[in-house]
């Protein structure tokens, strides 16, 4: 077989690559399934590096452009590894109009660092959301995949320390 | 699945529950979870289970109640809800069950809020468990299905929805009758059926409920579509951001498989009908269909020039139809009640009710579904309750960043989608933001030009520069340095922006700006000519925070 057909060998021995190919199979080894199977990626190892990207390019027959591409496209898809804890401030509308910009201004003085970006000590993420749909309970942060509703500076800002001091 | 076996499943779960004497139901939907109604329901089984009454009392999870602010919220079959419910309440619910309710929890019911709603595409919600098929079923699900199926030809249920008034819920309010006429005409080897669950407006959050409390409503809608178009393959395109709606639906549609409503030849006919699921990335330019349709392929989510339209060459190039979540939740009850029955409610040309989330500075947050026509100040100030802390009302942000600030003197205008459109803003799908006073309205305008332009998705000029170009103006006149010049420039743009764009997101993106210039003229004049900032809100704020 030439070697262009064959099944790329994953890059490690790691065996959440076992994950990614049943994504691929799944879709039918077909290049519809690119999306879904950056989401799996995403999913086992927390963001898409490079040779991440290739392999993936590689086993659907997509170009490397198209994958990069697509990846850097999306906001959901991250090329970076998070930090140990994310903060995640939620910047949709009802909470931007009750105070999320305040919270994510004293966050930010805090950590020293700003949106997309992770403190030196690789503790602490920052994020911010476009919506969580959590409006009800505006202004919404989400502290390691939980939300919590009616956030004030205060207690963003005592969440945080429990972080970056242990 | 016959229909016989159907009225069996329905039979046995509603023998099964009309043992249990006593029903606590707990929302379980995404609000109230973050308010730990996890534990709440925890704590109400652990009860149950300490005085040995699981024969007789029921705890549930069901979807949202709606008032999410006050949440958790517990409903008990004695009628009372309560809010803000903790745990370690469980022991005195259970005691109120056959007496006086807890008094220091009780959430009053017999006010606007709860009053005012006419509840269709919510009905189930925060009464069965979404969770289980059975419940569903035992609810009259499936039996809209079932009759289409068996008794109606597919002609029969289009004119069902022609009759019905039904417009697209997703904000556009195409007629959904002419939509399906048109696909179930257009000839294709495959036709496909997709549901639009990419929420991402910010400030809404109907579809994620409407998913997470009562997803096979969902499924039942998008199966009768694909009986009535001819399609045998669909997907739902959800948003990753909301894990809890995927779970759900997976659940759902595995369940669905399970008892036979889902798959090859569904209830003995020739209609056969499968459904996946398609994880949104983030990326608000994917609510526009073909943009949407690039996603599901697998490809970055940029719009394309319509026509041909999706009706005629959408998904790997084949007829498709693709409508709202709130569209399919409509479905349901339209065939089971008949199109002349849903014409009834609402207005001359927007009829049914209409789900919207309203949130921002206003009492009652939450969920509430209304018939079209209600006047905003109903919306705003009986069913919202009016402005926290004695504030003045300001203005009301309707269809998000495609759509419009609506001021006081909009207040007793009814909400459809030609009056909406009227004022200059769009029905959008249904987020609703009410300001006060401490919000200004060019620092609004900021902000949603910050998110068109950080969501343009690249491919044509108009938007992708336009869209830079008015974000920069506006923050100019935040930081109180931008020139009569640079209004002059602002106004072209927004002309330039809606007629030159590709797709809808550029198109709309400058009502946030058109309408409060209208509206709120005199705050910008107050920006440039006397450098303040009238709500105190500009000038605080570090410049490009964007970034």
């Amino acid at each position: 077989m030439p070697s262009y057909l064959a099944k790329p060998t994953p890059p490690n021995q790691d065996k959440r690559w076992k994950l990614v190919d049943a994504t691929i199979r799944r879709q039918g080894q077909q290049q519809r399934g690119l999306i879904e199977t950056l989401h799996t990626v995403q999913e086992a190892f927390g963001y898409l590096d490079v040779q991440a990207l290739r392999y993936v390019a590689m086993s659907l027959r997509v170009p490397l452009s198209r994958a990069y591409g697509v990846a850097t496209f999306y906001h959901f898809f991250t090329l970076k590894p998070a930090g140990e804890h994310t903060c995640v401030i939620c910047m949709g509308t009802a909470c931007y109009i009750k105070g999320a910009p305040q919270l994510l201004d004293a966050v930010q003085r805090d950590l020293g660092i700003v949106p997309g970006e992770t403190t030196a000590d690789k503790k602490v993420s920052l994020l911010t959301a476009r919506c969580l749909g959590s409006c009800g309970l505006a202004p919404a942060v989400v502290y390691d995949q939980e939300v919590a509703g009616k956030v004030a500076t205060p207690a963003i800002r005592e969440h945080l320390k429990k972080w970056t001091h242990v | 699945m016959t229909p016989e076996e159907l009225d069996q499943i329905a039979e046995t779960e509603r023998e099964a529950q009309s043992h249990f004497t006593q029903r606590v139901n707990v929302c379980v939907a995404a609000g109230c979870l973050s308010c730990q109604s996890q534990a709440v329901k925890d704590g109400l089984d652990q009860e149950v289970d300490r005085r040995g009454t699981k024969d007789q009392c029921q705890v549930k999870g069901v979807g949202c109640m709606g008032l999410c602010s006050e949440g958790p919220l517990v409903s008990t079959s004695a009628g009372v809800l309560y809010k803000k419910v903790e745990a370690a309440d469980s022991a005195a619910i259970l005691d109120s069950l056959d007496g006086t309710p807890v008094s220091r929890l009780v959430c009053p019911t017999d006010v606007p809020f709860f009053q005012r709603q006419k509840k269709i595409v919510l009905e189930n919600s925060g009464v069965i468990d979404p969770d289980r098929v059975e419940d569903y079923i035992a609810a009259n699900g499936y039996t809209a299905l079932i009759k289409a199926l068996t008794e109606m030809t597919s002609r029969e249920v289009i004119d069902h929805i022609t009759k019905s008034g039904l417009r697209g819920r997703g904000g556009a309010g195409y007629p959904t009758g002419l939509k399906w006429s048109t696909v179930s005409k257009s000839v294709g080897t495959q036709k496909y059926v997709i549901c639009n669950a990419d929420e991402g407006d910010p400030g809404a959050f109907m579809d994620r409920s409407v998913l997470e409390s009562d997803p096979h409503r969902v499924l039942e809608g998008m199966l009768i579509a694909a009986y009535a178009v001819g399609a045998s393959e669909g997907y739902i395109y959800v948003r990753a951001e909301y894990p809890l709606a995927i779970k759900r639906l997976k659940n759902a549609i595995r369940q669905a498989e399970r008892v036979g409503l889902l798959g090859a030849n569904i209830c003995g006919t020739r209609f056969s009908f499968r459904v996946d699921l398609r994880l949104g990335a983030g990326a608000f330019v994917c609510g526009e269909e073909t943009a949407l349709i690039a996603s599901v392929e697998g490809k970055r989510g940029t719009p394309r020039p319509r026509p041909p339209y999706p009706a005629m060459e959408g998904l790997f190039g084949q007829p498709t139809l693709i409508n709202n979540v709130e569209t399919f939740a409509n479905i349901a009850p339209i065939i089971r009640n008949g199109g002349e029955w849903y014409a009834q409610i609402g207005t001359e040309k927007s009829k049914g009710t209409k789900v919207f989330a309203l949130a921002g500075r206003v009492e009652n947050t939450g969920l509430v579904e209304v018939p079209m026509g209600v006047s905003l100040r109903e919306m705003v100030f009986d069913i919202g309750g009016g402005i926290p802390e004695g504030r003045k009302f300001k203005a009301v942000q309707t269809g998000g960043p495609s759509g419009g600030c609506l001021p006081s003197d909009c207040l007793d205008m009814p909400v459809d989608y030609e009056s909406l459109a009227r004022a200059g803003s769009i029905m959008g799908s249904g987020g609703m933001i009410v300001m006060d006073e401490s919000s200004c309205m060019v620092d609004v305008a900021k902000y949603f030009m910050d998110f068109c332009m950080t969501e343009s998705c690249g491919k044509c000029i108009p938007c992708r520069v336009g869209t830079y170009q008015m974000h920069r103006i506006l923050t100019a006149i935040g930081n109180m340095t931008a020139t009569a010049q640079d209004m002059k420039m602002l106004e072209e743009l927004c002309d330039l922006l809606k007629h030159t764009s590709l797709c809808g997101l550029g198109q709309s993106a400058p009502n946030p700006v058109v309408s409060t210039l209208r509206s709120f003229a005199e705050e910008y004049r107050a920006h440039v000519e006397e450098h303040k900032c009238p709500a105190g809100v500009c000038g605080a704020q570090p410049v490009g925070e964007t970034a």
